[in-house]
């Protein structure tokens, strides 16, 4: 029996959100499945043409009303609740877009929902991490019950461009609330690469000490390497890094191509969110740090002499 | 009565080294340490916080799950909660089930707002308050850290990954609470003696009416992939060329 498989897309009205490439990587690997993504902003124009160029889409729906022009959960569910119905799978990402919206869209319709879908083994069977992604579970959706899930970016690659699939106008009846308003967002402009996507990463954590020395010490290295900058929780809780920064169990999961973890010591909520990673550097001047039980490449030593060395040598 | 509904959750203790079960049949919970899941102990304490700047009059704490629930139900009293209930519940609960508990519930304490934590930290879902929102059809504001309470309406500000978003919301509706919220007070010992005459109510699932349903069969339990253990190098000029040969630099 053929799958067919309704991706909710990420984007801020403008770009399509990387997280959505993602997600039509795992709905590729649900076998004889046809993936349709779905496009719910205030003008979905621009965005709906990008997630049409991806490969492996074959049909785009647009749904366009002016309370989605910030995306709020109350307003989209019923929304996408509405354009279920002839879906056999319905896809969002991991991300906090994703985590928010998904299990509102599967409560409405009475749909247990999947979270962080890691590796697809079936139509129906899927693999997702617990505890911190200490272990892992095959989890398997009832016969003839609708998949609801969400996508874990660091485990798929994203779908590449080359595609050009029609777009589609849907109208939906669904009743949006007015009882949940945006109010703002408050993001930080940077001209680094993007956490989530980026491909290198260079991260600190408590023992920056000050968020004058995080800044210092570790974004002249990251300009140097293109990197990204990332934040373990302790940093973040110390105020020394904004929590859009936070890696881990309960901040961004990542799995860039170079991960470089300063001044972090590596507790195992962390090393949740960079487990993906394919090199991992540790700089710490603590030999015993549980970083190191991780890191592919290791460095002993005082962070405040190796970083300035390593951006000298850098060039 | 202006009341707050806090859902907390038994869970492994964070500390606590998970292994999975020989057999794949699921990770070894017999005998280790149990905890309030954490994020629903921030919840709480935000709840307790409203209470004693007076815009709340009552904190009920609930959980759904084994006869065991009720020692971290009367760790939530020793907090400060006013009383307690406790759902009877063996087995898997799954988010949705635990939401339409929570919904009957509401139905029952007519709560002005509900506190969950936004994950438990054993199953990592992050659905329950998301789906009970759904349920209630009231607003839901996830991830939160920070909450005003204004009249009928909450302000909240919620991390996402761009940064910090802040929504308003009518009252009465659910707030997910993330890590930076607040940190939860220590519980003290006469507290403790206190807490053992608070109400604590024992419901079942069948007398609030739900079906304990599993729709999620969970087939296979496995360790993660181990990463090889690295090289260690001496010195910043051996890392750039170490990492160089391995072809990421």
């Amino acid at each position: 029996m053929s799958s067919r498989i309704l991706i909710v897309a990420e984007h801020d009205g403008a770009h399509l959100n990387p997280s959505t490439a993602k997600c039509v990587s795992c709905a590729s690997a649900i076998p004889d499945g046809e993936i349709t993504v779905a496009v719910l902003a205030a003008d979905a124009g621009a965005v709906a043409s990008q997630a049409a160029a991806l490969k492996g889409v074959s049909r785009v729906l647009t749904v366009e009303h002016p309370s989605s022009a910030h995306p709020m959960a109350a307003a989209l569910a019923p929304q996408i609740a509405a354009l279920a119905g002839p879906f056999t799978h319905v896809l969002g990402p991991s991300t906090t877009f994703g985590k928010d919206l998904m299990p509102r869209v599967a409560a409405l319709l009475d749909s247990a929902q999947i979270s962080d879908i890691m590796a697809v083994d079936g139509a129906t069977r899927f693999r997702r991490p617990i505890y911190a992604a200490n272990a892992i579970v095959t989890v398997e959706v009832e016969p003839g019950a609708k998949v609801v899930g969400t996508v874990r970016a660091a485990s798929f690659q994203p779908a590449a461009a080359g595609g050009s699939a029609p777009v589609e106008k849907a109208t939906v009846t669904a009743g949006i609330p007015a009882h949940t308003r945006f109010v703002s967002v408050s993001a930080a402009k940077s001209d680094r690469p993007d956490l989530q996507t980026a491909s290198r990463v260079v991260s600190g954590g408590r023992a920056l000490g000050s968020a004058d020395a995080f800044k210092k010490t570790l974004y002249g290295l990251a300009d140097k390497l293109h990197a990204a900058v990332g934040a373990s929780r302790a940093a973040v809780d110390a105020g020394y890094a904004p929590n859009e920064l936070q890696v881990g169990q309960t901040g961004k999961i990542i799995a860039p191509e170079l991960y470089i973890a300063i001044g972090i010591s590596g507790a195992i909520q962390h090393l949740t969110g960079i487990k993906d990673a394919r090199t991992i550097v540790a700089i710490n001047k603590d030999s015993e740090a549980p970083i190191f039980e991780v890191a592919d490449v290791g460095l002993v030593g005082d962070l405040f002499q190796i970083v300035p060395e390593l951006e000298r040598l850098l060039g | 009565m202006k009341r707050i509904l806090v859902g907390i959750k038994r869970v492994v203790d964070y500390n606590v080294r998970i292994r999975v079960k020989p057999d794949a049949s699921g990770v070894i919970t017999e005998g280790v340490k149990m905890s309030v899941n954490p994020f629903d102990e921030i919840a709480l304490e935000e709840a307790l916080r409203i209470k004693e700047r007076g815009a709340a009059e009552e904190v009920v704490v609930a959980s759904i799950g084994p006869a065991d629930c009720q020692q971290q139900l009367r760790t939530c009293l020793a907090m400060g909660a006013d009383r307690a209930l406790h759902v009877q519940a063996d087995g898997i609960v799954e988010p949705l089930v635990a939401a339409r508990t929570l919904l009957k519930l509401t139905e029952r304490e007519q709560p002005f707002l509900v506190i969950l934590g936004k994950q438990a930290i054993d199953d990592d879902n992050s659905q329950t308050g998301q789906m009970l929102a759904a349920l209630w059809q009231r607003p839901q504001a996830t991830f939160a850290s920070k909450v005003e309470l204004d009249g009928e309406r909450a302000r909240v500000t919620r991390e996402v990954d761009a940064g910090l978003e802040t929504l308003e919301v009518d009252l009465p509706a659910v707030i997910t609470t993330d890590l930076r919220l607040n940190e939860p007070r220590y519980v003290k010992l006469p507290d403790i003696m206190k807490a053992k005459k608070k109400p604590l109510e024992t419901l079942t699932l069948a007398a609030l009416g739900v079906e304990q349903k599993q729709r999620l069969k969970l087939t296979r339990f496995e360790p993660p992939p181990q990463r090889q253990k690295g090289i260690k190098v001496k010195d910043a000029a051996e890392l750039i060329a170490t990492l160089k040969s391995k072809g990421v630099l």
